[in-house]
Order: C-alpha cells, then sequence, then structure tokens
C-alpha cells in the first residue's frame, strides 16, 4: 500500500493492517520524524513538496525492486507533504515477511531509495528563515551500496 | 505542445511552476534545457546543468531523451525526501 498525503498516520493503526497474517514471522517497521537541528541551525519545521503522480509512481518501483529481492508479504509506504512542525511524523516504512532477515534489509532498502529516488523536496524553517535542503551524499551512497549488493 | 514543470527551489527561484512550449522534430531535454536557459541571466544560472535533474512523462531521465508532442517534462533539484 502506498499513501501521499498530508494528514498524518498512526502507528498502531499501520502495525495492526501489517500484523494480520499468520505465514508472516515478521514485521519491521521505520518512521521518520522532523528533528531539531540540522547544520548547526535550529530547525522549527518543514515544508514537504513533491511531485504528485511521479511520486507515486517511483514508490510503487522501489516496492517492486524489493519484492524482486526479498520474500515479502506485505508492504507499506507513507509519505506526508505539506508544512509539519518539530517532532511530527514524516514517513513510514512496514514491512512484513515469513523471515526476519528479509523483513530488517527490505525495510532498509526501501527507506534508502526513497530518500534518493522518490521526487520530494524538504524546506527547512529556521530562526534564520527557510532554507531549502540540498541532497546529502552519504544517503547517494547508502542507495549505491544496495545497488552494489544487490547486482 | 509540451508541458514543462518545476519543483521546489527551481520553482520558486523562476517564479513559475509550469509553462507550456511548442514541440518540434528531433527535441530532447538537453535541447529544452538549453532554450529555456537562453530567456535570460536568472534561467540561464539556474538552468544550469550542475545539480539539475529531468524527467519525462514522470520518469527520470537523462539529457538525451526525445521529447514529443504531449509529453510532460520536468526539472528539479535532487530529491530530499524521508
Amino acid at each position: 500500500m502506498i499513501k501521499v498525503q498530508k494528514n498524518d498516520f498512526v502507528v498502531a493503526d499501520e502495525y495492526l493492517r501489517l500484523a494480520g497474517d499468520n505465514q508472516d514471522g515478521a514485521i519491521v517497521t521505520f518512521v521518520g520524524k522532523v528533528r531539531d537541528f540540522n547544520e548547526g541551525l535550529d530547525v522549527q519545521g518543514l515544508s514537504l513538496e513533491h511531485y504528485p503522480g511521479m511520486t507515486e509512481k517511483v514508490l510503487s518501483d522501489i516496492e517492486n525492486k524489493a519484492r524482486e529481492h526479498w520474500p515479502l508479504n506485505k508492504v507499506t509506504i507513507i509519505h506526508r507533504f505539506g508544512n509539519l512542525t518539530l517532532g511530527e511524523q514524516i514517513v513510514f516504512i512496514g514491512v512484513t515477511s515469513p523471515h526476519r532477515k528479509a523483513a530488517f534489509a527490505a525495510c532498509e532498502f526501501l527507506i534508502d531509495f526513497l530518500k534518493t529516488k522518490a521526487p520530494f523536496w524538504k524546506k527547512e524553517l529556521t530562526s534564520d528563515g527557510s532554507i531549502w535542503l540540498d541532497a546529502k551524499a552519504s544517503d547517494n551512497d547508502a542507495s549505491q551500496q544496495w545497488h552494489n549488493k544487490l547486482t | 505542445m509540451i508541458k514543462i514543470l518545476f519543483f521546489a527551489r527551481l520553482r520558486e527561484q523562476l517564479s513559475t511552476d509550469s509553462l507550456t512550449i511548442a514541440a518540434r522534430e528531433n527535441l530532447t531535454t538537453e535541447l529544452i534545457r538549453q532554450q529555456l536557459a537562453e530567456t535570460d541571466d536568472v534561467w540561464n544560472k539556474i538552468m544550469s546543468p550542475d545539480s539539475l535533474l529531468v524527467a519525462v512523462n514522470q520518469e527520470i531521465s537523462d539529457w538525451y531523451q526525445q521529447v514529443n508532442d504531449g509529453d510532460e517534462v520536468a526539472f528539479f533539484p535532487p530529491v530530499t525526501g524521508g
């Protein structure tokens, strides 16, 4: 299930949706939040923009890629857009699998690829004004490592 | 016609989120980029190929991709979601 939405999500609800199948021995979830610092500046919130249409396509491609590499049953990807304040949830990734190692790996793969492929852009609202974030080399490295590992 | 979209920093710096250009033979993503860069000094700086990504019909592309009538072309900076 892929959702790109303004509204917040409730982790307990998403967990219950993932947890229904007895064939799954493992559920791994990840939540990304708005944190209060970046490069020494006080972050008060975020504004998140995305490319409607392309975002959903890319997330669906990433899910399909993960399914090619690991035996996954359910996959949930939720990403919010719009204005978010400090501490708010930004992104939810949840995967279920018969096996724990596959679930851990797929969850990490999904967030690493989302960060470098999905067309979202963060603008940080700081005490010094608002600033578009630059892409991080470390995020590209994480994505590239998966590429090397899986091919 | 070809629909052109701009996102994030580009959209703000160019003060526009979309425009249309006429289709023509042998048009590519790179030729569209050059055409837009020739608008004025501001566009020239912002549409420079450094740290600029392009998507055609909502798929990430390169600068050699052919662009046809009715296509949607988007320019944006490297992504920062998650």
